[in-house]
């Protein structure tokens, strides 16, 4: 076999596959969002922001954005600092610290719900210490507050894992001697975790910020499971005018601007967070 | 002099203790907020419907499968939890099958497109995919593929591909291209090569990133939702029930989720870090 074809032969199928199965349904997916019945018009937008529910559905799934994705930095960069530092445990630690990156979201929903539903253990735990005198409804059409609190913390729970793996990996690239030097110079532990640990961690930082954002703008079965349709979001939406309404049009035109935010943000983040490249390791 | 030199040495040594100290309870503390969310929806599938949705609930499972067996038993789920395995062995075939040889391919070869390749891989993470699952459902209505767990596995193999090539690049980049030359002068052909060198070394952890895009078709939510009608995977089987089932139903679905996804993270935990941290590159 003639060695140059080999590499593109054993590519061929992979990329035939991605073309097929992504290039192409995104195509169509702007196509269907633009046009009704063959015809070009703006109609599925306007249709999509025309819903009463609209506002609320955009202000939910970028607040739970706002709030969700730096705590779960915070966390991450916790977890890393503190796997990095661990001798013995340290990889019972981290599959431990792992395990949701494999749990659905629709399971990580329904976990938070044994433990925010009226009969469930927040309830048990609260009567149990004398705090309430009958279980409250957290979960309620009326409780739009504690549900959200609920899918932020099933949130949290659920997707810090993915940056903690991403960042764990970013730790290790940098150089045991950088610390050392700084710690001959009397640097303390705060001063070597800001000073060296989070500018050398700035490419994994990005990768993380960007992937969990991503994710972030995708929530959806997590809500599902804890709020039903009483905190509606963006991809929940999506879902409701192509089952419930039918209307593939305007479900692609959600899912145009999910897209649309989506990008915008990686966009952002990749400019914001950028790396020169002679400050790479 | 000596007592002059051996206070702050005293000094050091107490603060490093009480940093050790810190060190072990926050590790503590992570563990059990990621750990003690799973016992609760364990409990609470190991106990019967009667406690599951009384109220207040006890802490420790009265191991009565009254819950599990009423799941198992219930109209659909038998089907749902086969149509799962289905469609997530079809991934795990499908992803490998392409992803592996791509993976080999940008390991081994300097061509020309090998840029674009890798863009192209890298671009699908950068998007909700999902939601290409929306312009599918009518390619898939005409090309007969509508509500097959094919049709849904090849939509889950767009996400687990991405994966599979960047993991099995990583790993074939990790064995010496030497101990294949070795083999080539010995008088093996590339294939044989490959087959009797490469392939040995590499398969824990091709079999490790099979696991992987098992596990990420086996929680997939909403694309099964939107893809599947009559053969409801147990994501979309769980979704579109969250609305009428009981509460037993749910937590006891909700840990056939999660139980096998926990084997899953154990079987892959040494190459969660190889599947994350080429993130970067």
């Amino acid at each position: 076999m003639n060695g140059k074809a080999l590499p593109y032969l054993l590519l061929m199928p992979a990329t035939l596959f991605l073309c097929v199965f992504f290039l192409y349904p995104f195509v169509l997916v702007v196509f269907e969002a633009v046009t009704r019945d063959g015809a070009f018009t703006l109609d599925n937008f306007r249709a999509m922001a025309g819903s009463w529910k609209f506002p609320a559905t955009v202000r939910n799934t970028l607040l739970l954005a706002a709030i969700v994705v730096p705590i779960q930095l915070a966390m991450a960069l916790l977890m890393a600092s503190v796997v990095s530092r661990l001798e013995t445990g340290r990889s019972a630690a981290l599959y431990i610290f792992a395990i949701p990156l494999g749990i659905s979201d629709l399971a990580a929903g329904l976990i938070w719900l044994a433990i925010f539903d009226q009969s469930g253990f927040l309830n048990t735990l609260l009567s149990g210490l004398g705090i309430i005198e009958r279980p409250i409804m957290f979960l309620g059409y009326q409780s739009k507050l504690t549900i959200f609190v609920a899918v932020v913390l099933a949130e949290i729970w659920r997707a810090t894992a993915i940056m903690m793996v991403i960042l764990v990996a970013g730790m290790g690239l940098i150089p045991r001697e950088y610390y050392e030097a700084a710690e001959v110079f009397g640097a303390g532990p705060w001063k070597r975790f800001i000073r060296i640990t989070l500018p050398l961690l700035r490419p994994s930082l990005q990768t993380a910020i960007i992937l969990r954002v991503i994710l972030a703008f995708e929530v959806f079965a997590v809500v599902a499971a804890l709020g039903g349709t009483n905190l509606p979001v963006l991809m929940g939406e999506t879902y409701n005018w192509q089952f419930t309404l039918q209307d593939r049009n305007v479900a692609a035109a959600s899912a145009l601007l999910i897209l649309a935010i989506s990008i915008g943000f990686t966009l952002l983040f990749l400019r914001v967070l950028r790396v020169p490249k002679e400050a790479r390791i | 002099m000596s007592a002059v030199a051996e206070a702050p040495v005293a000094a050091t040594a107490d603060a490093r203790k009480a940093g050790d100290w810190l060190l072990v309870a926050t590790t503590i503390l992570l563990c059990v907020w990621v750990l003690l969310p799973i016992y609760l929806l364990i409990v609470n599938a190991l106990s019967s419907p009667q406690e599951v949705t009384g109220f207040p609930k006890r802490f420790f499972p009265s191991f009565d499968l009254g819950s599990l067996a009423f799941f198992i038993n219930f109209a659909g789920v038998a089907k749902a939890l086969w149509n799962s395995v289905l469609v997530a062995t079809l991934t795990m075939i499908l992803s490998i099958g392409f992803g592996a040889p791509a993976g080999y391919a940008l390991s081994r070869f300097d061509f020309p497109g090998k840029g674009t390749f890798r863009f192209l891989v890298l671009m699908t993470r950068a998007f909700p995919l999902p939601l290409l699952a929306l312009p599918l459902a009518v390619m898939f209505i005409r090309t007969g593929l509508d509500d097959t767990a094919v049709g849904l596995a090849l939509v889950h193999t767009t996400l687990a591909l991405p994966f599979a090539v960047l993991i099995t690049f990583s790993l074939f980049s990790g064995i010496p291209v030497e101990l294949e030359e070795a083999a080539w002068t010995l008088g093996c052909t590339r294939w044989q090569a490959f087959r009797k060198v490469i392939l040995p070394l590499a398969l824990p952890g091709i079999a490790a990133s099979a696991v992987f895009a098992f596990t990420i078709s086996w929680n997939e939510v909403f694309a099964a939702a939107v893809l599947t009608i009559e053969n409801r995977t147990l994501t979309a089987f769980l979704l579109q029930s969250l609305g009428e089932s009981p509460l037993y139903l749910k937590f006891a679905g909700g840990a056939a989720l999660v139980v096998p996804a926990l084997i899953f993270i154990f079987a892959v935990r040494k190459y969660l870090f190889a599947m994350w941290g080429i993130a970067n590159r």
